[in-house]
C-alpha cells in the first residue's frame, strides 16, 4: 500500500493543463469553455464500431488516459445511447453492422450529432464499398463532423470536438 | 534436421498407406507442402493429430477448375501444410479431430460455399444477412448486387438453449457498453454462476479476403495493416514475409532489425494497456493509469521517432519505410531503460496486492489440456503450459541472431495470463537493446521484381501469437488469394472454455485477459 501511495506521489500529476505549451494544454481551456456553453458543461458520447480495424479504439481509448484525461473537461463516453448527445462512429459500416448502428442512433434522444472518426468512418478508407461494407457512415446516417486520419490521433480527436462545438448550430458543419 | 523430421512424418504417411501425390515440397518454404487426394484428407490429418502435431490453420483457394483446400500444422517448429484439391466443392470435416477447425470451416463455407461432410455443426459463422445463404461472395465469379437493400438484423442465429429451474439467458451485444468493437455473448448461467457461453462474431467482416484480389504487393500491405489495428505491425510484417517468399526478396539485415524493433514495440504498448485494463476490470484503477501512462509515453516516442503512433504502414514489401538514426537510437535506450525499471515497481506493487490476487487467481482458468486441445497462442497459450513462440521454435530474420526469452505458466488463469504480459515486456525490451546493437548502416528496402507470380507463407510472432499470412500473386504480379490467420481464430473458443463456472461479473475481466482480435477473425 505504501508503494502505491509513494509511486502515486511521486508520478505527481502529468495531465497537460493549460499553462503547457503542448498541442493538449492549447486544445483543453477551448473544448472545456465550449462544453460548458453548447452543452451546459456535459457532454455525452456513446462510442459505436461499426466495423473498424480496431486501430481507432484504442486512440479514443487513449483520450482517457492521464495525459488527455478528457473526463475534466465535462466529455464523457456513456454505456448507453439514451444518454448520449453525441455519437462517434468509427470503421467502414459493415453489413452486418448496419442495422445495429441505425438501431443505436434512434436510441438517442433528439438533437443529437453523429461524428465519423477516422478515414474508413469519412469516406470508406482502406475498405471502401462492397459486398460486405457500406463504406462512409454518411451513407447510413447522416454525419454532423468528420474527422479524419488512420487513426485520428487523440489531438485531433480532441480538435474534431471542438470543430463540433463551435457552431451554434453544428448539424451545418460537414 | 528438418529433412529428418519431413522424412519421418513421410514415413508415417506410408506406414498408414496414405499416398502422397508428387509435389514440390519446398514451394512454400519453410513449410513442408504434401498434397494428399481427397478421399485420404481426414486419415492424413488424424493421422497428425496422432503424431500430437498442433492444427494451425484452414484456407481454400478457387482454382481454374475446382479449389485447393490447406491446412497447416505445427510441430516444435517444423510446418507442414496438407493440401488435397477438389474437383466438386466438398471435403471430409476435420472438426472432430481437431475441434479449433470448426469455424475456420465454416467461415470457408459461407465465403467459398465448400461444403464439410459429416461436420457436427453446420450453422453459418460469417455470413449474417448481408447476402445470401447460396451466394459465396469470395468466389470469382460472383458478383455483388449494385444497389443492394439495407441489411437486416441478424436475429435468428440458432444459439443452443439451455433450459432448466433457474436457468438464465443474458444475450450481449454487438453493441457493447464501452469503447470495444462489436461480438455478440449468449450467456446461460444460474444464479450467478456462468454455465454456458457461446459467441457470435462476423459483425465487422469487412471482405478483407475479397479486397485483396487485384492488389498490388504495395497496396495488399495497407489492407493487412488493417487485418487487426492492435497488431499492425506483426500483420503488415506476415504479409510482406509472404510476397517476399512468393518472389523470392531477401530483406536487407537492416530492414529486418528494424521490423524487429516495431514488433517488439507494439507488444510493449498492447500489454501496457491490457495488464492495466484487466486490473482495472476488478475495480483496481492504479495500474491503469500507471501504466496507460507509459503506454502514452511509447506511442508518443513512436510518432516522433516513426511518424506514426501505432505504426501503421511502417513495414513495406521488400523492408521498412522508416530508418531509426543515432539520435534516435539514444532515445530509444534512454527510454527503454527509465520504462523497464517503472514497470518492475509497478509489477512490484501490483504483486504485492492481495485484494488484485485475491480477484485475478484461479479466475477463468483454461487448463493446459483444454489450451492444447484448442492449439492455444500466445499469452494465451503460454499461460497454459503451451510455450511455443515462432521467434524461438522458427525464427526468421532477425530473431535467430539472438536468444527469445518466452515466459511460460500452466495455472491458466487471469493471473497467469497477466503475468506472462508483464514478463514479456521485459522481454522484449532486452530484444529491443540488442537489435539496436546490432544496427550496420546499410539498405532499407530491396526491390520486387515486377510481373512475376508465386505464392508464399508468411508466419510471425504477433503480440497475441502466430500469425499465418497466406499469399498467392498471379503472373502480372497482383494478389490472387490472401488469407491472414490472426491468431484470435484459436484464443476465441479457449474464452467458452475458460468462463465456464465463473460468476457473470467476472465476464469483462476473463474477456480482456484472452483479448481477442474481432476484426482479426471477422476478416
Amino acid at each position: 500500500m505504501l508503494g502505491m501511495f509513494y509511486k502515486i506521489l511521486k508520478t505527481g500529476i502529468v495531465t497537460e493543463k493549460p499553462a503547457d505549451d503542448s498541442e493538449i494544454g492549447q486544445l483543453a481551456p477551448e473544448l472545456k469553455r465550449m462544453v460548458d456553453r453548447q452543452f451546459r458543461g456535459s457532454l455525452a458520447i456513446r462510442m459505436v464500431d461499426a466495423g473498424s480495424c480496431n486501430g481507432c479504439e484504442l486512440e479514443i481509448h487513449a483520450l482517457n488516459n492521464p495525459y488527455y484525461g478528457i473526463e475534466q473537461y465535462g466529455v464523457h463516453f456513456v454505456a448507453s445511447p439514451r444518454h448520449a448527445d453525441a455519437l462517434l462512429v468509427t470503421g467502414p459500416v459493415s453489413r452486418h453492422m448496419e442495422s445495429a448502428l441505425i438501431d443505436t442512433y434512434q436510441a438517442m434522444p433528439k438533437p443529437s450529432y453523429v461524428i465519423a472518426s477516422g478515414d474508413c468512418a469519412c469516406d470508406g478508407g482502406e475498405f471502401g464499398v462492397s459486398y460486405a461494407s457500406c463504406g462512409a457512415i454518411e451513407n447510413v446516417l447522416p454525419v454532423d463532423l468528420k474527422i479524419p486520419g488512420c487513426p485520428p490521433s487523440p489531438a485531433q480527436l480532441m480538435r474534431g470536438l471542438l470543430l463540433l462545438m463551435g457552431q451554434r448550430n453544428p448539424t451545418t458543419l460537414r | 534436421m528438418s529433412d529428418t523430421w519431413l522424412s519421418d512424418v513421410k514415413g508415417r504417411f506410408a506406414e498408414a498407406r496414405i499416398q502422397l501425390i508428387d509435389e514440390d515440397e519446398q514451394r512454400l518454404a519453410p513449410a513442408h507442402l504434401l498434397r494428399v487426394a481427397p478421399a485420404a484428407w481426414t486419415s492424413a490429418v488424424a493421422l497428425c493429430k496422432g503424431l500430437s502435431m498442433r492444427w494451425a490453420a484452414f484456407w481454400a483457394v478457387e482454382q481454374a477448375t475446382g479449389f485447393d483446400a490447406f491446412t497447416c500444422l505445427e510441430q516444435e517448429g517444423h510446418y507442414l501444410l496438407l493440401v488435397t484439391s477438389l474437383e466438386e466443392p466438398e471435403l471430409d470435416s476435420i472438426a472432430h479431430i481437431y475441434p479449433a477447425a470448426d469455424r475456420p470451416q465454416r467461415h470457408t463455407h459461407d465465403l467459398l460455399g465448400i461444403g464439410f461432410r459429416g461436420q457436427l455443426d453446420n450453422r453459418r459463422w460469417t455470413r449474417h444477412q448481408a447476402w445470401n445463404e447460396d451466394d459465396y461472395p469470395l468466389r470469382r465469379d460472383w458478383q455483388a448486387p449494385k444497389s443492394p437493400s439495407p441489411t437486416p438484423p441478424d436475429d435468428s442465429y440458432p444459439f443452443l438453449r439451455a433450459s432448466g429451474n433457474a436457468v438464465y439467458e443474458v444475450a450481449v451485444g454487438p453493441v457493447h457498453a464501452g469503447i470495444i468493437e462489436p461480438g455478440h455473448f449468449r450467456f446461460q448461467a444460474v444464479g450467478e454462476k456462468i454455465i454456458n457461453l457461446e459467441k457470435h462474431l462476423g459483425y465487422v467482416h469487412k471482405g478483407i479476403e475479397k479486397l485483396a484480389q487485384g492488389r498490388t504487393p504495395d497496396q495488399l500491405t495497407r489492407l493487412a495493416a488493417r487485418v487487426s489495428g492492435d497488431s499492425t505491425v506483426a500483420h503488415g510484417w506476415a504479409a510482406c514475409m509472404g510476397i517476399e517468399r512468393a518472389l523470392g526478396v531477401e530483406i536487407p539485415p537492416r530492414a529486418a532489425l528494424l521490423r524487429a524493433i516495431l514488433a517488439e514495440r507494439e507488444r510493449i504498448a498492447n500489454h501496457l494497456g491490457d495488464i492495466g485494463a484487466i486490473c482495472n476490470d476488478v475495480g483496481f484503477s492504479f495500474p491503469l493509469y500507471q501504466l496507460g501512462r507509459l503506454r502514452e509515453l511509447l506511442l508518443r516516442e513512436n510518432d516522433r521517432l516513426f511518424g506514426h503512433r501505432l505504426l501503421m504502414d511502417r513495414v513495406v514489401p521488400g523492408g521498412v519505410a522508416v530508418d531509426l538514426d543515432q539520435a534516435g537510437q539514444q532515445e530509444m535506450l534512454a527510454c527503454c531503460r527509465e520504462l523497464e525499471s517503472e514497470v518492475a515497481h509497478l509489477i512490484e506493487i501490483m504483486e504485492r496486492s492481495e485484494s488484485l490476487e485475491d480477484r485475478l487467481m484461479t479466475t477463468g482458468r483454461l487448463t493446459p489440456e483444454w489450451a492444447a486441445e484448442l492449439g492455444c497462442l500466445g499469452y494465451v497459450g503460454r499461460a497454459s503450459g503451451l510455450d511455443f513462440d515462432v521467434r524461438r521454435d522458427a525464427p526468421y530474420a532477425p530473431y535467430q541472431q539472438v536468444k527469445v526469452r518466452v515466459p511460460g505458466y500452466r495455472a491458466g488463469d487471469v493471473a497467469a495470463r497477466a503475468k506472462i504480459r508483464a514478463e514479456e515486456i521485459t522481454a522484449s525490451l532486452e530484444l529491443i537493446r540488442q537489435f539496436i546493437q546490432r544496427l550496420e548502416p546499410g539498405e532499407l528496402r530491396s526491390p520486387l521484381p515486377e510481373g512475376r507470380g508465386g505464392q508464399g507463407i508468411g508466419i510471425v510472432d504477433g503480440w497475441r501469437g502466430e500469425i499465418i499470412s497466406y499469399l498467392a500473386l498471379d503472373e502480372t504480379g497482383r494478389v490472387s488469394r490472401f488469407f491472414p490467420r490472426d491468431p484470435s481464430w484459436l484464443n476465441w473458443p479457449a474464452l467458452e472454455q475458460l468462463i465456464q463456472d465463473n460468476i457473470v461479473p467476472d465476464f469483462p475481466v476473463c474477456n480482456k485477459s484472452v483479448n481477442g482480435s474481432y476484426s482479426g477473425q471477422d476478416l
